[in-house]
């Protein structure tokens, strides 16, 4: 579904990634998983058309996604929870829901706004507050339901996990693998290795702007390395 | 029954409009109320860019010279009615804001300020030097629009102070209507996103650049209207209209009132107009008065004037 080769991206003259080969397949969950500053966050950034690319090719569905700009790549299917939520905070819960479908005008939208709200109850009972007051939890709730009233076929999902709770944690993993009922397809770029690899299909390691590892998340798990690295085992 | 910001800013505005006459010692009132109305027109279009979609224009004013100077030269040229030059004046605004907008709208950043600053100063200099065409700084006449005629010939007969209250009144809240169902319609709720996070409103689908060009043409023709209006029931207009302190006194009056609310801008407007006229005996320190509010606004009332009052009274919102 969405295939990355030998991208190269850079902030001015300092190149960030090195050539990435990566790709997704239909109904899979992939995760990204690696330190601060490996440039997990640039390749999603690249991959939602903010960041520009210098070399290297990303195709999606069969077509090129590099020239496509950034607000028509939701129309391909491809959306994206980006980094720091980026909620909308001066606006209620539901009218970002509505945002999120954007696109669309008609009675679906009512529909999956209802089924946001079964996933994620919290915001149903916020629906008319300002985002900007809800917790980073509930704002990471927002952002992906968000995301999902776009009706992707593939969701980006940059650090869900950031700066949350143990217990939110888990809530939001425990979400991203529900999504895999919904035939959403996920890449999951995370810092928090142990629990990305565990509701992983299949993951990759990133370092310093390149791949240096891949395969099945359980085997990744299994890898001493990993362990070592990532897991803190 | 709770009322809905935009209704109770309705319902404001048409008391104000309607009631405030009733008060008035004398004639003269009349006409200070119209031109806050005109002014409230003007801020209702900075509302749209800069507070619904975070844009800033310092050439306003240019397009309400545009307004104003076609009502005073399509009719005599052209022999156009004056209210067709005026929808003629907000078209060419329109088109030019387009034109402008543009290519400085894909920008990031302030580059529209910095842009129409000098559209303003190039229309305002047009304005005073091409005296064959425009008479120059001296200012030029305008034809009447004759719409009081033709009430007058329905048997409501109006003072002419009287008719410009009411008929910029009407024009102001037909403008708040629109502006306040644009904050609500998908087109307002993308500027109002884009305002927070471009990134962000771009993942979901919005096209960035084109809706800050909309927003930005839309409120080139508020502006319009407003020049346009001034220009007619004044019968008379000089350059100052398109000039750049008039530019600033938009924005300013917006500013103070809250940015952010259609009401609180048109409240900025009412308060930035009354002024001058309580501070005649201060006229050469006005500048400096102002100076002193806006520093004082922006420092302790972030959001504005009204949205702060409001804020302090009902703990929140509107």
């Amino acid at each position: 579904m969405l295939t990355v080769e030998g991208l190269r991206s850079r902030y001015g003259r300092i190149e960030v990634l090195h050539g990435i080969d990566l790709h997704v397949d239909s109904g899979e969950i992939v995760t990204v998983v690696g330190a601060n500053g490996a440039g997990k966050t640039t390749l999603l950034r690249c991959l939602s058309g903010v960041q520009p690319v210098t070399g290297g090719s990303i195709t999606f569905r069969g077509e090129l996604l590099v020239p496509v700009p950034a607000y028509k790549r939701l129309r391909r299917g491809l959306a994206q929870s980006p980094e720091g939520r980026q909620i909308f905070t001066n606006l209620s819960v539901e009218e970002n829901l509505r945002l999120g479908a954007f696109l669309f005008n008609d009675e679906r939208v009512e529909k999956d706004m209802d089924d946001a709200f079964q996933m994620f109850p919290i915001l149903k009972e916020k629906r008319n507050l300002a985002a900007g007051g809800l917790s980073g939890g509930q704002q990471q709730m927002l952002a992906m339901a968000r995301a999902l009233m776009g009706r992707p076929s593939c969701l980006l999902l940059d650090e869900p996990s950031m700066g949350l709770a143990p217990i939110i944690v888990s809530q939001i993993f425990d979400v991203v693998k529900g999504l895999k009922a919904l035939n959403v397809t996920v890449l999951l770029v995370e810092q928090n290795a142990f629990g990305a690899l565990k509701i992983a299909d299949r993951g990759y390691v990133m370092e310093t702007g390149h791949i240096t590892m891949n395969g099945a998340a359980e085997e990744l798990i299994a890898d001493p390395r990993i362990r070592e690295a990532y897991l803190g085992i | 029954m709770r009322l809905t910001p935009k209704s109770a800013t309705l319902i404001v505005l048409a008391l104000l409009v309607a009631i405030t006459p009733f008060f008035f010692p004398s004639g003269y009132y009349y006409r200070v109320g119209a031109l806050l109305f005109v002014n409230g027109i003007a801020v209702t279009g900075i509302v749209i860019l800069t507070g619904y979609a975070g844009q800033i224009s310092l050439g306003h004013a240019g397009f309400a010279g545009i307004g104003a100077y076609a009502c005073a030269l399509a009719p005599v040229h052209w022999g156009l009615h004056p209210a067709l030059a005026a929808v003629l004046g907000a078209a060419i605004s329109a088109v030019l804001a387009y034109l402008v907008g543009r290519p400085i709208l894909r920008l990031k950043g302030y580059y529209l300020g910095v842009a129409t600053l000098g559209f303003g100063i190039l229309v305002s200099m047009v304005l005073n030097n091409e005296r064959q065409l425009t008479r120059g700084p001296d200012g030029i006449e305008v034809a009447d629009l004759g719409l009081r005629e033709v009430l007058k010939g329905w048997g409501l007969n109006l003072t002419n102070g009287e008719f410009w209250y009411f008929f910029c009144g009407l024009c102001l809240i037909i403008g708040a209507w629109l502006a306040l169902n644009l904050h609500n319609s998908p087109t307002g709720r993308a500027l109002r996103a884009l305002h927070g996070s471009e990134v962000a409103a771009r993942t979901v689908g919005v096209d960035v650049a084109r809706f800050k060009l909309q927003a930005f043409v839309i409120s080139a023709v508020y502006a319009s209207v407003a020049g346009s209006l001034l220009a007619l029931q004044n019968k008379f207009i000089t350059p100052d209209v398109a000039g750049f302190m008039h530019s600033v006194e938009m924005v300013t009056m917006a500013v103070l009132g809250g940015v952010g609310s259609v009401l609180g801008a048109i409240f900025g407007a009412g308060i930035l107009t009354l002024l001058p006229q309580v501070l005649t005996v201060f006229a050469e320190y006005e500048q400096m008065v102002l100076g002193l509010v806006m520093l004082l606004v922006m420092i302790f009332l972030r959001e504005g004037l009204l949205p702060s009052i409001l804020k302090k009274f009902w703990g929140k919102d509107e």
